[in-house]
């Protein structure tokens, strides 16, 4: 039943053939076995019964909200949700329930989806890996799965299990482990996409302004878009339909019309003209990842889509360029965090400045602290021109590479979504969080610069047995094309679902493991 | 040279008073006559002499901030409300949570806009908002929005006058350059309670749209700093934008102030803050420049320096923050896109809802007569003095009650500026009354005024009446004549019982008159005015007595 996709769980919703209560007692046992992973931060278990109760007295009046009634949902608790505690896994947020929830998180629950939990972080969504939050680093479900498990022996998973990525590594880890349907995380530098690569999931990077950021806890306000994580393309597009337009709560977001159904119904992958981006041949990229890479794009031309290899020569500035421009709003959005009306204050009264200096000192960890130092540097007048100004160049150079490369008529670019499939906890940690990000962030990170919409779609496993995905990156706002495209892909990848040791249902499992992937009717 | 030495009795007020309060001996080294700024002439500019140099003048550029005239805040829905309950108007995003996002409020946008308009500024199409970080109590997201990169509004001026001249009655026309108005939040108020070591914090105010009016340093002394700001405020009030009331904090004036020698560049300047009432403007700049020609004159350097002015001492003093070291690390705010106004309707770009969008076209036609333009049509229309222009429209409501009277009377508007600047004013400002609290309609003076015009009261009863009419409104100008019984006599044979009693009391004025000196008569007419009270008819008086002494 978990493993179901919202689109098969929403109609056994309607047709009686599964409760809503049901459906979410499956999703908290299930968080309850996972608890291991360390993916949620705080389990609403109480408000999720609620709400699901309240789904069911709506779906036995035959009255459904919407594809999304009913259905457990996760939210990255850096999402403001009303009366549950919202702390960025930080220290300094700490027991903070904010007054109002997130425009995203509101419109979900219009829609009847239960909200299972928050969910777990880098700090302040400050990392890679999920590795530098208050409360723990996160694990990645495929590391306890059997192909791990077959491939990769000797490893004490203890001791070496591998990371979920980050920094929405809890929701990935939510979606991936089966106690979530839906999860949304948040995406700055590929905070969505590369949890959603490394734990095998669906992760949608939405065209910056088409989903409200009004309640997302920013990080870079210029760059900051809710992500959707699912286990399906087209579970991410119902999830899309529902969550993006404007909002007069955030001024940076676009009007987009309805549209009829959640992807187009015209799709001709012989009309699809894929850009492979010759600068993605990154150092470090593994052999497996660019196998798959090539395997991919030769499945596009085959099936009649026109593949070119094309140039974005401004890519190799853009780690350095985001740094910098990340460090800056940081340092500005964590002002607000002095110990005065809210989250953590510390306990040194002997003046205001001494009580500011000892909050934010207790209250952030080291990364936050020191993008913050960073970026008040880059900002001081005498640097600004020099660190700042150049940046915001950069950034609108590597703009222009993708606007020039979509405009000569690409549709989509194919590119990896990680160098690799995900490190051990304690590979990772051997580097700073700094290298780490600027690591693996290379791929991800350009569409947020850009604005632009980027999905990954898990490809297939390694050979240690852990999953790679694929990133697809489209023209801004052009969404639905974007959707169009992945949903395609997918269709051609024979991607495994997880299986867990502690599988609730052995029986479901199986039939599972069986079960032909949903197909639609596409060409 | 045009500018005359009438400043000198008050300079020289002035230094006696900067002596007494500094304890400093210098009104030896201070002297005034007639010079010429960097850019105007002022009658009133403080200067030095000294051996060693020519002498030096002040500079004075002006920031103010002007709270726009909204019912909600700049960036949120609060409403905006002077001496509500501390907190109460405060939004999420007010009290900056986090997750919360600006949203810009048109009415604001408008209300800078219509300022631009009517301080001749070129409105910024497109302009942007920036962060200006720095820590502070009452500033709850660490950092002020503002347009520091591209205002709304650039390269303006304000025209400003104010009586000079040897009789304080010559109009002195100036002219200030301004350089830009930015849209930016207000701050929260801090309450510190120092016995207790502790701060409270309002955040009702923390928010508030504000127009930052930034002047360039075309002025040079405190008469006529402070003339500017209650130029600019009468025209933020007359444009509805802000309601201008210093005391309460809706406008509030910095002064940078320099001393130089004209034709060198600027001095070091000082900013002097806390200045909250036209006349402290002029005092606190003043003493400002004062106390740098001090400085300077005892070989000491000017500190670049904030300055809180104590209205109590009259004097500056400089203020504990650390505002000149202060690094704002300014950058541009990412939660709002440029903000967009156009030209006219047609600019509109599809896809915006022209009714939703600030048009300055439509804003220039709802522009109302501004100050100056009332000035000059008041002096034309009416022949009345420029001085008495500015009193009809500094004073909120009086140019309106004024033309209300003139539509009423046939009495000339010259004749009748006296009632209402003098019997009115006086009346007025002896009860710190408004125009608009005036027990005596402009109606009831009309028909005062009808009264006098016909003859049928002396202008001497009229001045009676009209106290009368003030003490007792309900009843009316006629009845009131009637009841003090202050008709005029023009009965010829009562005039004629009084002007004999007159006489025979002053036979030696009498002798006075026979002898050719006919002046002499006006004695006489008066003291029968005295016996009359004031109720005999002057025209047919003075007939009288001309044949009763020839």
């Amino acid at each position: 039943m978990l493993g179901l996709s919202i689109k098969e769980v929403s109609a056994a919703l309607r047709e009686g053939k599964l409760s809503a209560t049901e459906l979410c007692r499956k999703c908290l046992q299930r968080i309850r076995k996972t608890r291991h992973l360390n993916a949620y931060i705080t389990v609403t278990e109480e408000l999720a019964m609620k709400q699901a109760q309240e789904a069911d007295n709506r779906l036995l009046r035959g009255e459904a909200l919407g594809p999304l009634d009913g259905i457990p949902f996760s939210m990255k608790d850096n999402f403001c949700t009303e009366r549950v505690e919202t702390t960025c896994a930080s220290r300094m947020l700490r027991g903070y329930f904010p007054p109002f929830n997130a425009t995203v998180v509101q419109k979900l629950l219009d829609q009847g989806a239960v909200l299972m939990g928050k969910t777990n972080m880098d700090e302040f969504a400050m990392g890679s890996g999920s590795t530098d939050g208050a409360f723990g680093p996160v694990r990645n479900p495929w590391s306890y799965s059997s192909p791990y498990r077959t491939l990769s022996p000797g490893t004490d998973l203890d001791f070496d299990w591998s990371i979920t990525g980050g920094s929405s590594g809890g929701s990935a880890a939510a979606v991936a482990s089966l106690s979530s349907f839906l999860a949304l995380g948040s995406d700055t530098g590929g905070s969505t996409r590369n949890p959603g690569s490394l734990c095998g999931v669906v992760a949608l990077k939405p065209s910056y302004g088409l989903l409200s950021r009004h309640g997302l806890i920013p990080l870079v306000n210029s760059m900051d878009v809710p992500g959707i994580m699912s286990r399906s393309v087209y579970d991410t597009a119902i999830a899309l339909d529902v969550l993006q337009g404007r909002d007069v709560n955030d001024s940076t977001t676009v009007h987009v019309p309805d549209s009829p159904a959640p992807l187009p119904q015209e799709f001709d992958i012989r009309d699809l003209c894929v850009g492979v981006p010759k600068e993605y041949h990154a150092p470090g990229l593994s052999a497996d990842t660019l196998a798959q890479w090539t395997r991919v794009a030769s499945l596009f031309e085959r099936a009649g889509a026109r593949v070119h290899e094309v140039s974005l020569p401004h890519t190799q500035y853009s780690i350095v360029c985001y740094h910098v421009l990340c460090c800056c709003e940081v340092a500005s959005n964590m002002a607000r965090f002095d110990g005065l009306q809210y989250g953590h204050r510390s306990a040194v009264e002997s003046s205001t400045e001494a009580m500011y200096a000892t909050t934010r000192h207790e209250g952030f960890n080291d990364v936050v602290r020191r993008r913050v130092l960073s970026g008040n540097y880059f900002l001081l007048k005498q640097n600004y021109e020099r660190y700042f100004v150049k940046a915001q160049q950069i950034r609108r150079l590597i703009t222009e590479d993708f606007r020039r490369v979509f405009s000569s008529g690409v549709d989509v670019l194919l590119t990896p979504t990680t160098l690799s499939d995900a490190a051990t906890y304690s590979d990772f940690i051997e580097e700073d969080n700094r290298t780490r990000s600027a690591q693996d962030d290379v791929f991800t990170q350009p569409a947020n610069l850009a604005g632009l919409p980027a999905i990954t779609v898990p490809t297939s496993l390694s050979a240690r047995g852990l999953p790679i995905g694929l990133q697809l990156i489209g023209q801004h706002l052009q969404d639905r094309k974007l959707l169009a495209a992945a949903h395609w892909m997918e269709q051609q990848l024979d991607f495994p679902r997880i299986r867990l040791d502690e599988e609730d249902d052995p029986q479901e499992t199986k039939s599972g493991w069986n079960r032909e992937r949903e197909r639609t009717s596409v060409a | 040279m045009a500018a005359s030495c009438s400043g000198h009795s008050a300079m020289l007020h002035k230094c006696v008073r900067f002596k007494s309060l500094c304890n400093v001996h210098l009104c030896s080294g201070v002297f005034i006559r007639r010079i010429w700024t960097s850019r105007s002439k002022c009658q009133l500019q403080p200067k030095l002499q000294s051996k060693s140099s020519p002498q030096m003048v002040g500079v004075v550029a002006l920031e103010i901030h002007a709270q726009i005239q909204a019912t909600s805040k700049l960036f949120s829905s609060s409403r905006v409300g002077f001496s509500a309950p501390p907190n109460s108007h405060v939004s999420f995003f007010d009290a900056s949570l986090p997750g919360t996002l600006p949203v810009l409020n048109r009415r604001c946008v408008e209300a800078a806009v219509m300022t631009g308009l009517a301080l001749n500024c070129k409105i910024n199409t497109k302009s942007l908002f920036d962060r200006k970080h720095y820590f502070y109590s009452d500033l709850p997201a660490g950092y002020q929005i503002t347009q520091q990169r591209l205002p709304i509004a650039v390269s303006g001026s304000l025209s400003y006058s104010y009586l000079g001249g040897k009789k304080r009655s010559e109009v002195m026309m100036k002219s200030v350059r301004v350089r830009q108005i930015q849209l930016e939040q207000d701050s929260g108020k801090s309450l510190h309670d120092d016995q207790r070591s502790r701060t409270l914090i309002d955040l009702n105010r923390a928010g508030v749209g504000l127009m930052e009016v930034v002047m360039e340093p075309d002025m040079c002394c405190g008469e006529e700093a402070a003339a500017a700001v209650r130029e600019l405020q009468l025209i933020l009030q007359t444009l509805g934008t802000c309601q201008g009331n210093m005391a309460e904090g809706q406008l509030r004036v910095d002064a940078n102030v320099s001393v130089h020698h004209p034709g060198e560049p600027l001095g070091i300047r000082t900013e002097v803050k806390n200045i909250n009432s036209a006349r402290f403007v002029a005092r606190a700049i003043d003493y400002e420049i004062q106390r740098q020609f001090e400085v300077l004159e005892s070989g000491g350097t000017v500190l670049n320096e904030t300055r809180s002015f104590d209205s109590k001492t009259g004097t500056t003093v400089p203020m504990r923050d650390k505002e000149g070291l202060q690094d704002y690390r300014f950058m541009p705010e990412p939660n709002l896109p440029p903000l967009f106004v156009y030209e006219g309707v047609a600019s509109v770009p599809d896809g915006i809802d022209p009714a939703q969008a600030v048009v300055i076209d439509r804003l220039k036609a709802q522009l109302p007569e501004l100050p100056g333009v009332k000035r000059t049509r008041l002096m034309e229309e009416y022949g009345i003095l420029p001085e008495h222009s500015f009193t009809l429209v500094n004073e909120n409501g009086l140019m309106e009650f004024f033309e209300r009277v003139v539509q009423k009377t046939k009495t000339e508007p010259r004749k009748l500026i006296g009632w209402v600047i003098k019997e009115l004013i006086g009346n007025l400002n002896l009860q710190n009354l408004k125009v608009t609290q005036s027990p005596v309609s402009p109606e009831a003076l009309a028909q005062l005024l009808n009264l006098l015009e016909s003859g049928f009261i002396s202008s001497s009863a009229a001045k009676v009446v009209f106290q009368e009419m003030w003490k007792a409104p309900e009843k009316g100008v006629e009845q009131l004549v009637k009841e003090l019984d202050l008709e005029l006599i023009s009965d010829r044979e009562e005039l004629v019982k009084i002007c004999q009693r007159v006489l025979e009391a002053h036979p030696d004025l009498v002798q006075v008159i026979r002898g050719g000196n006919k002046k002499v008569l006006n004695k006489l007419m008066g003291s029968v005015q005295k016996e009359s009270k004031g109720r005999a008819d002057p025209v047919q008086l003075r007939k009288i007595l001309e044949e009763m002494t020839s």
